[in-house]
């Protein structure tokens, strides 16, 4: 099987937050951190990114982009949350527009919980995901990862 | 026929070992711009573990003729290349280079998406900026040798660069627009600035992305094939040193991309142009006018 | 049988001209003209083939030494060009124009009278005279082809026009015949009537519409090439005094002959004839400063401009630079002439980047192909000529295609504006296919255009001429942009699905369909085209200057580069095909996560569905005609002003000394 995991492409997703997350979720680019040398590279763009890193809650609005968004990566592909807020929706969580967490929307793969999350934890959630990752292109290359999304969707029409 | 054994031996190694040169150079590029920035930076096999995971990934497409647009940009770039180690016609390779950026940009626009579509015309843009520049340096090799078949232009007594100094520091100008490279990455968008995603590659992703990866090696390998060609002459220590002024040059090529900020569009059309009519031009006219 | 082949090809296009004048509005008309090109199509192929075939493609053909009644019929034909000529300048009150036409008429037939009788050659024909036969006949027959169809829907359309097909058509018959008989004269008397008959022909198609501007721009076209008219006729009586006769091929002999004492011989004076007659071209091929008249023709009905810009009137300038490059290579007149071509080369590149009018760009574009000939015969080595007949041939096939189809699609799309063809793949796919098919063969690789350019780079460089490649570099770096632009946009995904009626006629999907197996077929032959028609003519003896029979391009180089150029046809072939049965997933395009799912538009901040509309860069402010054509202008003629002064100036010294 293809190690894949030397080699994550990170597209950040700033959902509704108080851009907290966000600083520290560029913050592991800088020297201090360099998430580079794990392969990590921050892309703009879905069609080339591996794993979404989701901060801030999931609004009316936002929410069909995420959604978008996660469905225009390729397969395998993994959802990192980062920050309380992307996990549950945190201190917004009752505001009127808020529906929650990223995973109202699309299924996350690992939760890193903080407000603001720090960078420590942040490339940690990341390096967790990357196990995900490869777990995920073994499934797809036995052709179960097909299977079960479509036996996730028959579940939610349920 | 033993000449056809060698060109065919010369074809397979540069299919084979160009990428894995380009990816090297690759890897190498990223370390040590990492280390400019005081970072530990990636392995330098990184480019190739990214080559891999492409690879693998689902292929995906936003318009289905983007595939096969990909593939053809792709062998024309291997195309141009092996052209140029081959030893054949240095012009009508660079017009072949042409035609596979139209591929590219094809590949772009086909999709509808804005962003790509932005991309793939400043990428026109940036033809038009260094084309001028490409030619002339094969009209100087042409002038000095007489031919515009490799073979011939690395079989001189003295080296080319004697002759052309002018045209080597234009094409070293263009060479950071041809390999999209800040200040000049007006096409692509490097992975820090992504105010056009990622221009001309927005919509290719996984195997596509794979694809034009490996045609960025293949580029990059044969523009420094084109950098050697300035230094290689009939002596083989000549064969080593371009090498090193190979490696110089990308070194440079790097020092200027992480110290520079990105320029538009116009200014790099007017900038190139001024550099090529100075340079490339005086050069022109005293090999024209003065040497011959 | 053979020699009557050429004064059919003559004579029948005024036939038919003449019986359609005649037939007035009756429907007829249509399928006369129709039967027509037919006919002069397969003449003109099959007299190619036969030529060949018969003598051998080395003869060398001179006909007709006794003509005199075609002389007085010539005669005739002059007297009444001057008079529909003045006619029309005292109706639309352009009197001096008239003068231009009366004066340089007049000169000729009192010279012509009052000069000894001699018994030359008037009709000649060698391998770039056949090689412009089939080329005016095969695509100008295609093109009548394609007016037959093209009037009708133009007439529905444009209900303001007075229909006077017939006429419309008559003129496109006289015109080929004028052109057939331009190509295979060798008496300069004739020439010149020839000359002025397209000259006259093509100011009566751009006047067709009579609509104010179609006037005006009708006799701008008029009095340049009038204009031009002028110096050929000076330039010939010129060469009668220096060698007493009216010969083409006489002159070339003499000169030929001397060989390298020529230029110690007559000096200077041999430069002011060839100046002349250079100058008439580059008005005929709407070189800078007068390529105003070409961009005006743009009024007319699309038939007539592709006729213009294609194969015939623009190319007559060429054929004649092509004739007198050996005269003009390493000496100041070759080298104004070359300048002259650059530089409007690389103006009208620029002023095509900020067209969006897909006619106006091709405008641009043709003048621009043009400059790069003209600069190529202007130099007049043997490989730059070779370039200028290739460049010649390419150009008049993918024009000619592009044209016609531009035609169709605004008869069909109601526009022909490039921001309006985004898309065009998807609304109108053949139309889109056949245009970028055109296209490639423009610039892109596998069609002839880059081993012309190629073989043009090289030429130049050979001859040292800095400043002319480096004008060319630029140029050629801006072609593919304009080109490019306009080729994004045709494969572009479409911003809203419109329902398109194709309203093309079958004769018009016949014209595409032969023009582009035509290109095709070029680009296979290409190396025995070259060697049986291109490289004797610019090596050999027909032509003057280089007595060696060698080829300009190495025949082993060719077949390389043909063969490199198929591989680049062959790559996309074979990697759609084998691309086709591979997985992949289709996704939407990126437009920040808020495309609407249909990839041609977004979700805005109110929940609405927005359209994406998408244009190209035009740097109008920059690179407009408004702005660019008038200083563009003033440097052309600064630069045939010097060096009219530089042979002025050494001829009156030689009166003198």
């Amino acid at each position: 099987m293809y190690n894949i995991t030397r080699s994550p492409w990170v597209m950040h997703y700033d959902g509704s937050s108080c851009n907290g997350c966000d600083i520290e979720v560029l913050a592991c680019l800088t020297p201090v951190y360099d998430a580079e040398r794990f392969g990590i590279i921050n892309t703009g763009d879905p069609m080339q990114a591996d794993i979404l890193l989701v901060t801030g809650g999931i609004n009316t609005q936002n929410a069909p982009v995420v959604k978008q968004l996660y469905d225009q990566m390729s397969d395998p592909k993994v959802v990192v949350a980062v920050g309380v807020c992307a996990c549950t929706g945190g201190v917004f969580k009752d505001c009127y527009n808020i529906l929650g967490g990223a995973d109202q929307v699309i299924p996350v793969d690992v939760y890193v919980p903080g407000c603001a999350a720090r960078p420590q934890a942040i490339i940690d959630g990341i390096v967790k995901g990357i196990g995900v990752f490869q777990e995920r292109l073994e499934k797809m290359e036995k052709g179960e990862l097909k299977n079960q999304e479509e036996k996730e969707e028959a579940g939610k029409e349920e | 026929m033993n000449e056809m054994t060698v060109k065919i031996i010369v074809a397979v190694c540069y299919v084979i070992l160009a990428p894995i040169l380009g990816g090297l150079l690759d890897g190498i590029g990223r370390k040590i711009s990492a280390r400019m920035q005081r970072r530990v930076g990636p392995p330098i096999l990184q480019p190739f573990h990214d080559l891999g995971k492409l690879l693998h990934k689902d292929p995906i497409h936003v318009a289905p003729s983007q595939n096969f647009l990909m593939m053809s940009y792709l062998f024309f770039v291997i195309l141009t290349g092996g052209m140029i180690f081959l030893g054949m016609d240095l012009l009508m390779s660079m017009f072949i280079l042409s035609t596979a950026v139209m591929f590219l940009y094809f590949a772009a626009t086909v999709t509808g998406s804005p962003y790509s579509t932005i991309g793939a015309t400043r990428e026109l843009l940036q033809m038009v900026a260094y084309e001028p520049c490409v030619l002339l340096t094969c009209v100087g090799f042409y002038i000095v040798r007489g031919s515009f078949e490799t073979a011939e232009i690395i079989n001189g007594d003295i080296s080319p660069i004697a002759y052309l100094p002018g045209i080597f520091v234009a094409f070293i100008f263009i060479l950071t627009i041809k390999m999209r490279k800040s200040p000049f990455d007006i096409s692509t968008s490097h992975h820090p600035n992504q105010e056009i995603v990622r221009g001309i590659t927005s919509e290719i992703g996984a195997k596509n992305f794979a694809v034009f990866t490996l045609a960025e090696w293949y580029e990059t390998v044969f523009l420094m094939g084109m950098v050697a060609l300035f230094i290689v002459n009939k002596n083989p220590i000549s064969i080593p040193v371009a090498i090193v002024v190979a490696f110089l040059v990308y070194f440079l090529e790097l020092l200027i991309d992480n110290c520079s900020a990105r320029m538009k569009a116009d200014k790099m059309i007017k900038l190139s142009w001024m550099v090529t009519i100075i340079a490339a031009g005086a050069n022109l006219l005293a090999l024209i006018y003065i040497f011959k | 049988m053979l020699d009557y082949a050429v004064p059919f090809l003559i004579c029948f296009p005024f036939l038919i001209s003449l019986f359609l004048l005649c037939s007035g509005k009756s429907k007829i008309g249509n399928s006369i003209a129709r039967i027509g090109a037919v006919v002069i199509f397969v003449a003109s192929v099959a007299f190619f083939v036969a030529r060949g075939i018969q003598f051998g493609f080395g003869t060398v053909k001179e006909l007709y030494v006794n003509t005199e009644i075609a002389d007085y019929v010539i005669l005739a034909g002059e007297v009444l060009l001057v008079l529909v000529v003045t006619f029309l300048c005292f109706k639309y009150k352009k009197y001096w124009i008239s003068l231009l036409s009366i004066i340089p008429t007049a000169a000729i037939i009192i010279v012509e009278e009052t000069a000894a009788k001699e018994n030359i050659a008037h009709i000649f024909i060698d391998r770039l005279a056949m090689l412009m036969v089939l080329l005016v006949g095969a695509i100008g027959s295609l093109i009548i082809i394609y007016a037959v169809g093209y009037m009708e829907g133009y007439h529905n359309h444009h209900k303001e026009v007075q229909d006077r097909r017939n006429y419309f058509l008559a003129l496109l018959f006289m015109f080929m015949g004028a052109m057939f008989g331009f190509v295979t004269c060798a008496s300069l008397t004739w020439l010149i009537f020839f000359w002025e008959c397209t000259s006259v022909c093509s100011f009566l198609l751009i006047g067709y519409t009579r609509s104010e501007e179609a006037v005006n721009n009708s006799f701008r076209a008029l009095w340049m090439n009038l204009l031009g008219g002028v110096a050929l006729v000076s330039g010939v009586i010129y060469f009668h005094n220096l060698f007493g006769t009216f010969s083409a091929r006489g002159i070339l002999d003499t000169i030929q002959m001397i060989g390298p004492y020529a230029s110690q011989m007559f000096g200077i004076t041999l430069y002011i004839p060839v100046a002349l007659i250079a100058f008439a071209a580059l008005t005929k091929s709407a070189q800078m400063p007068f390529s105003t008249w070409l961009l005006g023709a743009m009024v007319a009905p699309t038939p007539s401009s592709t006729l213009l810009h294609s194969a015939t009137m623009v190319k007559a300038g060429i054929y004649i630079l092509i004739r007198l490059a050996p005269l003009m290579q390493g000496n100041p007149v070759g080298m104004f002439v070359a300048l002259i071509g650059a530089f409007t080369f690389l103006s009208t590149s620029f002023m095509a980047i900020s067209q969006s009018d897909a006619k106006k760009v091709l405008a641009m574009s043709t003048i621009s192909n043009l400059g790069l000939m003209v600069a190529c015969a202007g130099i007049g080595t043997p490989e730059t000529v070779w370039a200028c007949v290739f460049l010649m041939l390419f150009h008049a096939v993918s024009k000619s295609m592009l044209f016609q189809v531009v035609g169709a699609t605004e008869n069909s799309l109601h526009s022909r504006d490039v921001e309006d063809f985004h898309g065009l793949l998807y609304i109108l796919p053949k139309h889109a296919m056949f245009l970028f098919i055109g296209i490639t063969g423009m610039f892109l690789a596998p069609f002839g255009m880059l081993i012309s350019k190629w073989s043009a780079l090289k030429g130049m460089t050979d001859d040292k001429h800095a400043l002319i490649v480096m004008i060319i570099v630029f140029g050629s770096a801006l072609t593919s942009f304009y080109w490019g632009k306009i080729m994004g946009k045709l494969i572009a995904h479409p911003h809203k699905k419109k329902e398109v009626k194709d309203v093309t006629h079958v004769g018009e999907y016949v014209s595409f369909w032969i023009h582009m197996i035509t290109m095709v077929l070029m680009v296979v032959f290409f190396p025995v085209i070259s060697s049986f028609y291109v490289d004797p003519t610019v090596g050999n003896v027909e032509m003057i200057g280089s007595t060696a029979n060698i080829a300009a391009i190495p025949q082993s180089t060719l077949y390389i580069l043909v063969g490199m150029l198929l591989l680049v046809f062959l790559i996309p072939l074979v990697m759609y095909f084998s691309g086709k049965g591979e997985e992949s997933t289709q996704k939407l395009a990126y437009m920040g996560g808020i495309n609407t799912g249909k990839n041609n538009g977004f979700v805005d901040s109110f929940g609405e569905e927005k359209y994406l509309w998408m244009t190209n860069y035009y740097y109008e402010k920059m690179l407009s005609v408004e702005r660019l054509m008038k200083p563009c202008q003033f440097i052309a003629t600064i630069i045939i002003l010097v060096i009219a002064c530089l042979l002025c100036g050494s001829w009156i010294g030689g009166m003198l000394g």
